[in-house]
């Protein structure tokens, strides 16, 4: 068959497909939808055929952008995370932190037990905490949380309104470190390493120096509500960051370019949690850990409420199937 | 395109020397995509961040009049345009950000398909260790020895960056009365003659006459004849208008 002739053929199926692929591409319905995947292929198959007689190239680059664009919107990807938010929350990802308890628990001895071994160690020698952090920096820590002062957490007297700059101050700060762990852990989990150990230290050396000069109690009042969800995210964000650099190290009977895309599938899900976490520690950090009324035992029994909580959640959450999935 | 029909059925593969990328999608279609190179990126990104650099601007400007209010919402600001920006662009404008788009690129996965959020976010947050240890140069290194020119992120998440496909005008044939070759042509001829012919209004003169007088001999007309040998044979090949 002449070239031509093929054209003059099909040229009113080709019209009306890209009038088609217009309205998918601006996410509008049409009414021909069903009849999409049908059209297609048959596309597909002119295009073989007008590669295999040799037309010329403008007809056959021009049929080929034409079935491009229809395979992005026949094959598109769905957004599973989009589409069930609530069976994520309730099941998928502690199923997913369970899952990946091995590197859970590697990141969380890094990230906790430096916290607490520094803890430890500025508490018993405190002139080391001068050799781990700047002066200055210390003494703000202690202006921050001076029981004389009557205020927690920042040192201007705050308002309402200010806990609304610190709930996104902490949004900013937090979910940025998180980030950061989880991103560097692809320079094979080495940097991962680095940002927990790093920020366990300096939490720890804070937690030890201030407790060591007795403002123990207005530090842990403040800290343990929202460090629940805020220790732990910055320990799950390493430990997607730990997956990512295991698959480099040890990729199994895969390429290493394969593994590192299937492992980043997971960990990024894993990041979605410690978002998720990370908005919840933000909120409680600035509208419940700041509060000064309650009494430093009402805030331990909450602090240590929200504890179990959270560990009950990653614990046993999502084991049995329920309604929502 | 050439290379791959001129192959006869049993001779082997050999890579066509270019960069393009071959996607084969279930119905045994392979669609070639372009994938992007460093020189290119490196602009676009130039865009975004002279971009990201004002609205900010514009944004605290405003946002101080706000006081304290805006200094909570100028932090929110900041985190959502400095790790937000390129994924929401990217999923919401399918896969262009504004620099992309000024430059004419798309974010694609690698299977051509748009790009969706679990991979445009695992694509940008990776975005800090391509900055690493200075300016991308890991991203550099890693996008110039790939060969679609991935960065590290793009590795992780399944993604290439593809040259957006530009709508193609169709060539206007010159005039010749419609002729039927000499002998038989084998597929890459028959391309190659079309392919002259749609080109010829792209070509010098001088350059059209040049390539054409290769053809005389085989032809068996004399050179000054040849070009209009050839559009004939165009002309036949493709058949009445």
């Amino acid at each position: 068959m002449k070239q031509s002739l093929f054209e003059n053929r099909h040229q009113a199926e080709w019209a009306q497909f890209s009038l088609m692929l217009e309205q998918l591409e601006r996410g509008k319905k049409t009414s021909r939808i069903a009849s999409f995947p049908k059209d297609y292929r048959r596309l597909c198959h002119q295009l073989a055929l007008a590669q295999e007689r040799g037309y010329s190239s403008f007809l056959i680059d021009s049929l080929q952008q034409q079935v491009l664009r229809g395979h992005q919107q026949l094959y598109r990807h769905r957004s599973r995370l989009g589409a069930n938010v609530l069976g994520f929350i309730l099941a998928d990802f502690p199923r997913l932190v369970r899952e990946q308890w091995r590197f859970v628990l590697a990141a969380g001895l890094m990230f906790f037990g430096s916290l607490i071994g520094f803890a430890l160690l500025v508490y018993l020698f405190p002139d080391l905490v001068y050799n781990l952090i700047p002066a200055e920096q210390i003494s703000e820590m202690q202006s921050m949380y001076d029981p004389v002062a009557g205020h927690l957490g920042r040192s201007a007297q705050r308002a309402a309104s200010e806990d609304w700059v610190m709930f996104g101050y902490y949004i900013m700060h937090n979910i940025g470190i998180a980030f950061q762990t989880f991103a560097s852990g692809i320079l094979f989990g080495l940097g991962s390493m680095f940002f927990l150990f790093f920020n366990g230290l300096m939490i720890g050396a804070v937690a030890g120096h201030l407790t060591h000069i007795g403002y123990g109690q207005t530090f842990w009042s403040f800290v343990i509500g929202h460090g629940a969800f805020e220790l732990s995210a910055i320990a799950l964000a390493g430990a997607a960051g730990l997956q990512l650099g295991w698959a480099l190290i040890a990729p199994g009977r895969l390429p290493r370019a394969e593994a590192l895309r299937l492992a980043a599938r997971k960990s990024v899900l894993l990041i979605c949690g410690v978002m998720l976490f990370l908005l919840i520690a933000a909120f409680i950090e600035a509208y419940w850990s700041s509060k000064t009324a309650p009494a430093p035992m009402t805030k331990y029994l909450v602090g240590a409420a929200l504890w179990v909580l959270m560990a009950i959640y990653l614990l046993f959450a999502g084991r049995t199937r329920h309604a929502p999935e | 395109m050439l290379e791959t029909t001129a192959l006869q059925r049993k001779a082997t593969l050999s890579p066509p020397l270019d960069t393009r990328y071959h996607v084969e999608t279930p119905e045994g279609i392979d669609l070639p995509l372009r994938p992007a190179g460093l020189m290119v990126r490196a602009l676009a990104f130039a865009i975004d961040l002279g971009l990201r650099g004002l609205i900010l601007g514009v944004l605290f400007v405003v946002l101080a009049f706000l006081g304290k209010l805006g200094a909570g919402l100028g932090s929110i600001l900041l985190f959502a345009v400095s790790w937000w920006y390129m994924v929401l662009f990217e999923v919401l404008n399918q896969g262009r950000s504004p620099g992309k788009q000024w430059m004419g690129l798309r974010v694609v996965h690698d299977d051509g398909t748009p790009v969706g959020w679990s991979a445009s976010l695992l694509r940008n947050l990776l975005r800090f260790v391509d900055l690493l240890p200075f300016g991308y140069f890991l991203g550099a290194i890693c996008c110039l020895q790939h060969p679609t020119f991935k960065r590290l992120g793009d590795l992780a998440a399944g993604t290439l960056v593809i040259y957006r496909e530009q709508p193609l005008a169709r060539p206007q044939l010159p005039d010749a009365p419609p002729q039927r070759p000499a002998f038989a042509l084998t597929l890459t001829e028959q391309r190659a003659i079309l392919g002259f012919a749609e080109r010829q209004g792209e070509l010098s003169g001088a350059r059209v006459n040049e390539l054409a007088s290769i053809l005389a001999q085989p032809l068996q007309v004399s050179e000054p004849r040849a070009v209009v040998e050839l559009n004939g044979i165009a002309r036949g090949l493709l058949g009445p208008a």
